[in-house]
């Protein structure tokens, strides 16, 4: 029908390029759309680092401030309640947190930046639970004087350090938020930009 | 992308095929509809805008899906959800609009493909249906433009919907009764707000979609039209093949595909560069919150409303007003049975016929200008000129289409390749 | 062939007129000064921030932005906006806020001072420089001062230490009436000044211009980032074009 050749090489050619070309073209339009899923202006607003006046957190009393719509337990621990640090390695799944989240400074016995003052998110690293405060910890002679959260789920048990024991449900410690300190007893919840001293 | 018999023992990917094909029939549905659906060679770029208005159908579903996702439909926080989206959400400002201008270029491309259809007398036997379904999307797609356009609850917003929503207040005795049960209040209220939304989000895109997809059936029923305005199904090879006919894929794939990429630069160019067209995509007045104790100086509809509010405004009679304006449209549904002309395609009309086209275009668009402009002497004159004619075209077309001589149609269509 | 390139001429002309058409609600207002604001001056932006933070946030609120969005698309750092911007506000994620609450609003001006976060864009640049620089003195209103631009605006002239005082001298023109009669009314000829404020005229100009562009950027934000990102996609679509175009040539070469 056509005087010409009809030059395949050139047709293919046209078509793969065209067909390159446009799905560049469909996956630079699709990243918009998939990008307003991520956590809008607002939402990183809402969930920006929380100023926390520590000064009135007594000894063995739980503070529960919420930071990023998630529970964070701010404690500050007794001697007694330190004491039980090093009594309770032998029962704890991941005593040296290798396995669990926390910032650098956090990877020891206190998990914390100053040794008295403990922080926390409040979720179970079961199935995400809060667990519960037993201000008993610490105290010789208590039922249970090696645990200072139960969580009431499925019963999986951490130590004054947020350290998950053995033989529970929870596989991990609780995840240490990054914080710092800003002096004066204030702390500032969810800063990433590195710890203060 | 073979679809011709195999001489060589099927692959795995064929066997797949005729897998899938014994169960659902997609290689014949394709071969139907696209590979061996045969249209005119001779199309200009004047049937580029159907697949366009396809492409921007598609457009506003899912950028509105997407706005959905952040809009909250309530008076009180409409407003501020919006203005969330233009600045919180990650890209949600070119979601927005996407969509903003979307709404807008669906008008101009169905309004450029009606006007095809009535040069080349694309709606005559035996596309009437074909005609009349369109009108009904047409229909369907200004009720999800104005509703839509309720959604920003801006001044326009509000002012629009309270002055679209009084014209039903017109027809008499049950009016004003009809008016409050569309606005579910006493006011256009965030009851009115929650209802438009759902119809603009779910009930009249699934009409719009359905009637999409049976205005295509009724196409490839009756094949399409050219602008020579002949029937290519009368000359046929001996394969049953119209000879004027190609195959739809690959030659109108690519060639729409160009069409798209050219649609696409303008519209981007808007999205990018005149998201507001100056003032008439998104008018000004409605970056301010709807307003219910002041009304802005001065209201019009968005521009594809506004040839048929200027004929609504050239009327000094309200309900004669409201009706006109409702026969301006109505009358559209008839134009097939109004039009007697020998021949279909302006190419082959009497010089009458061309004027009388010619004409009404102008009515129509010196309409749309008027009904944006305020009120003045000179605009309501050439408002009631402008009605005058848009009416003596289509009243007037049982008469003048049989007037003056037509040409000869040409046995086959007029086609030179390039 | 002809009849259709007619009518695609007749229909491309229209569009052009209904484009070219100014559909601004401004109404009956008398002559408006561009602002020729530039967007891009992020100097500009700046002293137009800190004009707002000094003298406009008080009763005006943008409660559309955050006051971290503005060091950042302003450039400013951390210190610079609490030294520059946040009066008060501990909270960087803060929304721009005023001072003044709806009470005092009502008892002090007897009206609400609207939020400026999208004036940019529902009266225009060239609107609120006008606005800005037609305060004359008008001893009948309470507030002192009238504007040529909104009779009647609820606000007083904030800025009259730094711009000064004027009057506004009005002449008279007889100007044919819409019934074909011949009227004479009163036209605002020019402002006579009344006493010198701080800055001189053009500094003056140089403030509100700073400060309008400070609006322009908070209505739309976004606005220089998808002027650019439009190049990109534009570009690419020349490109795309070409290669349909000759895509298309290539296979419709069997068509005779």
């Amino acid at each position: 029908m056509s005087e010409e050749e009809v030059d395949q090489g050139r047709r293919r050619m046209l078509t793969v390029a065209s067909a390159v070309t446009g799905g560049v073209g469909v996956a630079a339009l699709a990243a918009p759309f998939v990008l307003s899923f991520k956590p809008s202006a607002r939402a990183r607003a809402v969930g920006a680092p929380v100023k926390v006046d520590i000064s009135k957190v007594e000894m063995g009393s739980l503070l529960r401030v919420e930071w990023r719509g998630k529970p964070v337990f701010i404690l500050r621990r007794s001697p007694a309640a330190l004491a039980t640090l090093p009594k309770v390695t032998e029962q704890l799944r991941d005593p040296e947190s290798k396995k669990s989240i926390q910032p650098e400074f956090a990877q020891n016995d206190t998990r914390s930046l100053d040794p008295e003052l403990v922080v926390l998110l409040g979720v179970c690293t079961h199935l995400g639970c809060a667990p519960a405060y037993l201000p008993e910890v610490g105290t010789p002679g208590a039922d249970d004087e090696l645990v200072a959260f139960l969580c009431a789920c499925h019963g999986s048990k951490f130590d004054v350090s947020g350290r998950v024991f053995k033989a529970v449900p929870a596989e991990s410690n609780l995840e240490v938020p990054p914080y710092r300190e800003l002096g004066d007893g204030w702390l500032l919840i969810g800063d990433t930009s590195g710890a203060v001293a | 992308m073979s679809t011709g018999p195999s001489t060589q023992a099927p692959g795995r990917m064929a066997r797949f095929g005729e897998w899938i094909d014994e169960r659902l029939p997609v290689s014949s549905f394709w071969k139907a509809h696209v590979s061996e659906y045969y249209a005119p060679k001779n199309f200009n770029f004047w049937y580029y805008f159907g697949s366009l208005a396809m492409l921007v159908l598609v457009i506003q579903i899912v950028t509105g899906i997407f706005l959905t996702m952040n809009y909250k439909p309530s008076a009180a926080e409409a407003f501020a959800s919006v203005e969330y989206i233009m600045r919180d959400v990650e890209w949600g400002w070119l979601i927005r609009y996407m969509h903003s201008t979307g709404a807008s270029a669906f008008f101009i491309v169905v309004y450029l493909h009606m006007f095809r259809a009535m040069m080349y007398g694309s709606y005559r036997k035996p596309r009437e249906l074909l005609w009349v379904i369109g009108m009904a999307i047409y229909l369907v797609l200004m009720a999800e433009a104005f509703m839509g356009y309720l959604l920003p609850w801006g001044q326009m917003s509000y002012w629009g919907a309270q002055v679209i929503v009084s014209l039903f207040g017109a027809i008499p005795v049950v009016g004003e009764g009809l008016a409050e049960w569309i606005r579910g209040d006493y006011f256009i209220s965030d009851i009115t707000l929650n209802r438009f939304f759902a119809f603009h989000v779910i009930a009249l895109p699934l009409i719009l979609l359905l009637l999409v997809v049976v205005h295509l059936a009724a196409l490839h029923e009756v094949g399409s039209n050219n602008p020579d305005g002949i029937e290519i199904k009368k000359n046929k090879g001996p394969d049953g093949v119209p000879l004027d006919g190609i195959p739809f894929h690959p030659y109108y794939t690519v060639k729409d595909l160009v069409g798209t990429v050219v649609f696409l630069g303008v519209f981007f160019l808007v999205v990018f560069f005149a998201p507001e067209m100056n003032g008439l995509f998104l008018e000004h007045a409605n970056f301010e919150p709807a307003d219910r104790l002041k009304t802005p100086e001065h209201i019009a509809p968005v521009w594809y409303f506004t040839p048929f509010y200027a004929i609504l405004r050239a009327v000094p009679d309200k309900l004669f007003g409201v009706i006109l304006m409702g026969l301006a449209i109505a009358l559209l549904f008839l134009l097939p049975w109004l039009d007697r002309s020998p021949v279909k395609s302006i190419r082959y009309r009497s010089p009458i016929a061309k004027l009388m086209l010619g004409l009404f275009a102008l009515s129509f668009i010196g309409l749309g200008y008027f009904g944006l402009q305020p009120v003045t002497t000179v605009g309501t004159i050439a408002s009631r000129l402008f009605t005058f004619v848009y009416f003596a075209f289509l009243l007037g077309m049982p008469w003048w289409s049989r007037l003056g001589t037509a040409k000869q149609e040409p046995e086959r269509v007029t086609y030179e390749s390039h | 062939m002809k009849a259709t390139r007619f009518v695609a001429g007749l229909l491309a002309t229209a569009t052009a007129l209904v484009l070219a058409s100014q559909v601004h609600a401004a109404g009956d207002v008398g002559h408006i000064e561009q602002a020729n604001n530039e967007l891009e001056n992020s100097a500009s932006l700046q002293r137009g921030a800190r004009n707002f933070m000094n003298y406009c946030v008080g009763c005006h609120a943008l409660k559309y932005v955050r006051y971290n969005r503005l060091s950042e698309d302003l450039g400013l750092n951390e210190d610079q906006l609490k030294e520059n911007l946040i009066f008060g506000a501990d909270k960087a994620n803060a929304n721009v806020n005023r001072a003044m609450t709806s009470e005092q609003a009502t008892k002090w001006f007897n009206a609400e001072p609207p939020d400026l976060s999208l004036t940019a864009r529902s009266r225009g640049v060239d609107w609120i420089y006008t606005y800005l620089k037609t305060f004359y003195v008008d001893e009948s209103r309470d507030s002192g001062v009238n504007n040529l631009l909104l009779a009647g605006s609820s606000m007083p002239h904030v800025l009259w230490e730094l711009q000064g005082l004027q009057r506004a001298v009005y002449r008279n023109e007889t100007v044919v009436a819409d019934g074909g009669f011949t009227e004479e009314i009163s036209v605002f000829d020019y402002f006579e000044p009344l006493k010198a404020g701080t800055l001189t005229p053009a500094e003056y100009d140089g403030f509100v211009r700073d400060t309008v562009n400070f609006l322009d950027y908070v209505g739309e934000p976004m606005k220089l980032k998808r002027q650019r990102i439009g190049l990109m996609v534009l570009g690419y679509l020349v490109a795309l074009g070409l290669l349909l175009f000759a895509l298309k040539k290539e296979y419709w070469r069997d068509i005779h």
